[in-house]
């Protein structure tokens, strides 16, 4: 490993017992972390073994089966540094024969990933990049996105929004790629659900806000006439000072206030209280939107090998690129992967910090296929085709 | 019954049971009235509130609620002793089963078991009880006569549906997250054999033959009939229903009638029990009942068949011949479990 690398975990050996001879699927999750960030907004950083907690319950839940079927399953955790050599890491795995690997990283790494040597003989599970061109433009078959897109979070705001009738929006954007990515997602879903974009601002007093917002955010919001403020801003630079400081009386949406994830310790319903006490309880903190990212993955895997009833990853792969297969994800119905792009179709969650406020997609908006592709790219409208024979 | 209208719907069911019908009901009023099906052999129906932590008591007759117990947190699966004098009750929250006395309406006593209990099943002279323990991928096997646990016999993960054999040789348990229903030897305790479901099972029942299992899977939406001697999946029964999601048709509860001939099966939120014909598998009808139909009971005499529908706080009264639904009674906040008692 390179000098930027360090290793969190060692790998996790969870074999159930059992007489018959067991067949093991090695997965690693490579989680590349980004530029340090100034938190000055964040008050709970991300703790450090975010998604690898989820990605051990999936094991556990996965051995709890596989010891019916005489298959077991290996995590290898590998958390790099922002100077960390993701190419090295997935080298060294694939000599000692792992093949599936999810991923922690940014849209160009882990395409620079699946596009590599080892990689095109791997299996790749995004649980980290949300871009919108990854599910559009620059598919791959060897890549599966567990994490929602941009515009999969804006359209299940959107839904929400217009089903309140709400429809008229203040837009207010950060500075980072991630930030103008989710942006772009809002204004399509403006134009997708006929909502409006009424007044539109870009961030640009920087990340400090603890002491200046009470001046700046009523002047900054004053000249605006919408119902809702939906921020942009990813990693929470400034979005949470922006509620109770607005001019005028609105609520605020979006990467802040009432915000479309994935995952939260509020949701119980349809078997989730399950999995958020049996989490609690296993590694003595709440499942973060992350760990459920890799638990779903890790989950992904392990239903795909209990069906086809084989550990062989080519075999694990081609179920779950087919045609039954349908993973539970304690969110009311069953998630699948859009055989275009490869994209997990799931619910998306609207949540204030301690409350559950909605479910999308919203019951006023159908589908022909499934009610899930109401959020995000749909088919026509992506130029993935990779439902189709290459 | 005679102040209050008959309804299928369950919007009127949350009207205020002291109102009297007005005067331009009276006519439809009637002719429902009329066209009630004879009386019933009189018995009592228990709903859980899984949210309320009480258990609505019904009378058969009045069709309304007589009487409300209060019992330990997140009341869930119910079932009713084979002497007729018990109810146990899974109170998931406190990690225990409650045993409350049917005539006086208390708890006397609790029986242990593992953490989180979900649905129980009784050993057929009824001194064993099979309790699915949700939070620990456990059965807990309970001697209800020394109050111990027997047996802790592993499973899949999230166990929950729990189906007994006639003959009490065989259980079979469910687990949501692994997807499988596990086969128990009874005298060993230990699992002999797993056959893969679709996904998130719920509930086992078994045929009063004893030749097939069948199980409800809420996630895949499917029932899968299972030949209980080779354990091979005869038939998965598969829903439709025009103008409903396939997303929301959620197969949870599953009752045979004691000929075998037909199954019940409760469709979650898609609000309908679909009627089957246990010898084709052909589903025969659909009956719309409250909102997010969970579990289901028959009355002794299976004249009648109840529903609780966890989301619009109410059960339905579906007579079983005519194939339609005759009323809903509203009980408490997420009615859960469901168990009859002949006699009042």
């Amino acid at each position: 490993m390179t000098r930027g690398a360090r290793w969190l975990a060692a790998a996790l050996w969870l074999v159930a017992g059992t007489a018959a001879a067991v067949e093991t699927v090695d997965i690693a999750f490579l989680k590349k972390e980004a530029e340090r960030l100034p938190k000055l907004s964040n008050l709970d950083p991300p703790p450090a073994d975010d998604g690898a907690l989820g990605g051990k319950q999936g094991i556990a839940d996965n051995n709890t089966t596989g010891r019916f079927l005489g298959h077991s399953y290996r995590l290898e955790t590998i958390v790099l540094d922002e100077d960390g050599d993701v190419h090295e890491a997935l080298r060294g795995l694939h000599a000692r024969g792992v093949r599936q690997f999810i991923v922690d990283a940014d849209a160009g790494e882990l395409l620079a990933l699946a596009d590599s040597d080892a990689g095109r003989q791997s299996w790749f599970y995004n649980v980290g990049a949300g871009d919108d061109t990854l599910r559009t433009r620059q598919c791959r078959r060897n890549v599966l996105h567990i994490a929602p897109s941009h515009s999969m979070r804006a359209d299940a705001l959107a839904q929400y929004l217009m089903a309140r009738k709400w429809p008229r929006w203040f837009l207010v954007s950060g500075r980072r790629g991630n930030d103008l990515g989710f942006a772009a997602a809002v204004r399509r879903a403006a134009k997708k659900f006929g909502g409006k974009i009424s007044a539109e601002k870009k961030w640009e007093y920087g990340p400090d806000m603890r002491r200046t917002a009470a001046s700046t955010v009523p002047v900054f919001t004053q000249d605006a006439d919408y119902d809702v403020l939906i921020v942009a801003d990813v990693v929470g630079e400034f979005g949470e000072y922006l509620a109770y400081r607005t001019w005028k009386p609105r609520p605020v949406a979006g990467t802040q206030g009432l915000a479309p994830v994935t995952w939260h310790r509020t949701h119980e319903q349809w078997g989730a209280a399950q999995i958020q006490s049996r989490f609690s309880r296993n590694h003595g903190r709440r499942m973060s939107e992350k760990d459920y990212g890799v638990w779903a993955a890790v989950r992904a895997i392990g239903e795909a090998a209990t069906r086809a009833n084989s550990t062989d990853h080519e075999k694990i792969a081609a179920y779950i690129r087919g045609e039954a297969f349908e993973l539970a994800g304690y969110k009311g119905q069953k998630m699948s992967f859009r055989k275009w792009n490869l994209q997990l179709r799931q619910p998306i969650l609207l949540v204030s910090p301690t409350s559950l406020v909605s479910v999308s997609p919203q019951r006023q908006f159908l589908h022909q296929r499934s009610v899930l592709d109401t959020m995000g790219y749909d088919r026509p409208e992506s130029q993935c085709r990779l439902d189709q024979t290459p | 019954m005679q102040t209050r209208p008959n309804t299928m719907n369950t919007e009127t069911s949350l009207m205020n049971a002291a109102r009297a019908p007005r005067p331009a009901l009276a006519a439809v009023l009637a002719a429902v009235l009329a066209a009630a099906p004879p009386a019933q052999a009189a018995h009592t129906i228990y709903v859980s509130n899984e949210k309320d932590n009480t258990v609505s008591v019904i009378d058969s007759e009045k069709l309304e609620v007589v009487d409300l117990i209060k019992v330990g947190q997140r009341p869930r699966g119910i079932t009713i002793s084979k002497d007729r004098k018990y109810l146990y009750l899974c109170a998931s929250d406190d990690d225990e089963i409650q045993v409350i006395d049917l005539d006086s309406r208390r708890i006397i006593d609790s029986l242990p078991s593992g953490p989180d209990p979900e649905l129980m099943t009784l050993s057929p002279d009824g001194s064993i009880l099979y309790v699915a323990n949700e939070d620990d991928n456990m059965i807990s096997v309970i001697d209800i006569g020394r109050k111990r646990i027997l047996k802790e016999i592993p499973v899949g993960v999230e166990p929950e549906g729990m189906g007994i054999s006639p003959d009490g040789k065989t259980l079979v348990n469910t687990s949501e997250t692994t997807n499988m229903a596990h086969f128990v030897n009874t005298t060993t305790f230990e699992v002999f054999d797993n056959v893969l479901v679709g996904n998130r099972p719920r509930f086992a029942e078994f045929t009063h033959s004893g030749t097939q299992v069948w199980v409800s899977a809420e996630v895949g939406g499917t029932v899968s009939v299972i030949d209980a001697a080779t354990r091979k999946v005869l038939k998965t029964i598969s829903f439709a229903l025009p103008g409903i999601k396939t997303e929301s048709i959620q197969p949870v509860g599953v009752r045979l009638t004691s000929d075998d001939r037909f199954a019940f099966v409760a469709l979650g939120p898609a609000s309908r029990i679909a009627v089957i014909n246990a010898e084709t598998f052909e589903v025969e009808k659909y009956l719309l009942v409250g909102a997010r139909v969970w579990q289901l009971a028959f009355s002794p005499d299976e004249k009648r068949l109840y529903t609780t529908n966890g989301v619009s706080n109410d059960i339905s009264v579906i007579d079983v011949e005519d194939r339609r639904v005759i009323k809903s009674v509203a009980v408490g906040r997420y009615p859960w479990g469901v168990a009859v008692r002949a006699g009042g």
